[in-house]
């Protein structure tokens, strides 16, 4: 029998991570941000059946970046947690800190045992709270560490660039046009300056708003909603105008 | 019951194993304890609460749902300001009539089970898949209907592939049969059904199709002691809700209240209501 070559902890931990962290950066990223009525998710996503940003409870929305398949299991198993929990308690005993800590630990588990492959995944558990200051963004990279972030956050693999931007330019109280423009400028802009346009075809938006009168306040932004919202000049009527066209249907011109 | 049984904290295979989109399904292999269904059953007869008349109506461009307020435990009246009528998801409704605290676990779980299979597939289910699931949780509660504490329950939703509101009706072995244009259950059905047959046209106004399922509610309390009337003292008046392309819409106070006391009006002066012609 052949004797094992010794590898360090520390030389397996980084190795893993390193392997972890290349997954990430092969996909997109996305960032999420607060504005004034709640929380927008904002990623490039070519496809419109597969989605980067969900629901998983009433006030609780999920984002992701890095490997489609691992993602998605973290995202159902996401919600069957949340619904078991509700189910046995009650809606409002399910919060955003609960499922971010089952995340840690599913994640930190998995990347620290031996026998399976760290996920290449990167997560946003957000919550939009009654007001601003009640708003909750938990992000949890690969390794299960959580990071409590507020304003803006990036996750994917320009992440670090985007973050620096969005530190920058996101303040407190902005407009939901305003989030998303800067959120777009976010995602196109490029180290080297050479800032490529990302058409709205390919942008999945979707929104926590705390104004929704209905339970759940997770919302799709799509079509024409979201033009409008991407327009350059908006004027503070045609601004009202969208957000109270918010649950009509794509005709309401 | 925790997401972790063990202490690690993680979330147990189960969770993240792939699978159905039902969260029955996934607390009937989890966590089947919780399942209504597996419950055991004691023997001999169970006294408890019940809800009484549910009724409905279709009107071109959706359909109506209603229930009176009265729960009964025998000849007592239990509560007066009993709810036993739900959304389901945004484009349907269900009204319960049958033991009541089973009734509301039930829709609780129905509405649970429509949007656990939203949440995870991304889409609705169809009109009739919701009519199927609630079929399913009916029978599965049998055991329990044969010691008297059955639930039965009237859904009803707007069917967007077939852009027209529908009605299904069920029996206590979760047999499921659509209804066209009106229907009731509960004790109080047979005289809302009576009324309502009475009074139904096809081409009603949505305002109509209101005032339609308020007299026959009416009716209903009139004849049957399980069923409550508009209580104007105690300001109690029937629930009812609108279900058309735009989703659910439950009547406010102040619209209930407006209708109950037009009909109750009228009904001053023309006790048995308004009169169908001989011919």
């Amino acid at each position: 029998m052949s004797t094992p070559f010794y590898v360090s902890p520390q030389q397996a931990m980084a190795d893993r991570a390193e392997y972890a962290r290349k997954g990430i950066a092969r996909g997109r990223s996305l960032v999420v941000l607060q504005y004034a009525d709640g929380i927008v998710f904002v990623g490039e996503n070519p496809s419109r059946a597969l989605h980067k940003f969900s629901e998983i409870y009433d006030r609780i929305g999920f984002a992701a970046a890095g490997k489609y398949n691992e993602y998605e299991n973290l995202r159902i198993g996401g919600v069957r947690y949340a619904d078991l929990r509700g189910y046995t308690y009650d809606r409002d005993d399910v919060t955003a800190r609960g499922l971010a800590n089952v995340y840690a630990q599913t994640l930190g588990t998995i990347f620290s045992s031996a026998g399976e492959k760290p996920y290449e995944v990167e997560l946003v558990v957000a919550e939009v709270g009654e007001s601003a200051s009640g708003d909750q963004i938990y992000r949890l990279p690969h390794d299960g560490s959580i990071v409590d972030e507020h304003g803006s956050v990036a996750v994917g693999g320009n992440a670090e660039q985007i973050s620096s931007y969005l530190d920058q330019r996101h303040r407190d109280g902005m407009s939901l046009p305003e989030a998303l423009k800067l959120a777009v400028q976010a995602l196109s802009s490029q180290a080297n300056g050479a800032d490529r346009e990302i058409p709205a075809e390919r942008l999945e938006v979707a929104v926590l708003d705390r104004t929704r009168t209905q339970q759940r306040k997770f919302k799709r932004i799509r079509g024409r909603q979201l033009a409008r919202l991407l327009e350059p000049e908006v004027t503070p009527a045609a601004q009202a105008d969208a957000v109270s066209n918010d649950e009509a249907p794509e005709d309401s011109e | 019951m925790e997401a972790n049984p063990r202490s690690t904290g993680r979330l147990p295979a189960a969770f993240l194993t792939p699978g159905s989109s039902s969260f029955m399904d996934f607390l009937g292999s989890h966590a089947p304890d919780l399942l209504p269904g597996n419950r055991k059953l004691p023997d001999g007869i169970v006294e408890a609460p019940h809800g009484t008349t549910i009724v409905a109506a279709t009107f071109p461009g959706g359909v109506v749902l209603a229930g009176d307020r009265r729960a009964t435990m025998g000849n007592m009246i239990a509560q007066r300001d009993i709810e036993k009528v739900f959304p389901a998801d945004e484009y349907s409704a269900v009204g319960i009539a049958g033991t009541a605290g089973l009734a509301v676990e039930m829709v609780k779980l129905f509405q649970l089970e429509l949007e656990h299979f939203e949440k995870v597939e991304g889409t609705t289910l169809s009109l009739e898949g919701k009519a199927n699931r609630l079929s399913t949780m009916i029978r599965s509660n049998l055991g329990m209907a044969m010691q008297g504490l059955a639930v039965v329950p009237l859904f009803a939703g707007w069917d967007e592939g077939k852009e027209k509101g529908r009605i299904f009706s069920y029996d206590v072995t979760g047999g499921r049969s659509e209804e066209h244009g009106f229907a009731a259950t509960g004790s109080g059905s047979i005289f809302a059904r009576g009324s309502m047959k009475k009074l139904y046209r096809s081409d009603l106004t949505e305002e109509q199709a209101t005032t339609l399922v308020v007299q026959a509610l009416y009716d209903a309390a009139d004849d049957d002691s399980a069923t409550g009337g508009p209580d104007l003292y105690r300001r109690i008046f029937p629930i009812i809700t609108v279900i058309t392309d735009e989703g659910f819409r439950r009547l406010s106070e102040e619209e209930s209240s407006a209708l109950a006391r037009s009909v109750t009006e009228r009904r001053m002066e023309e006790p048995d209501g308004p009169r169908a012609a001989l011919l």
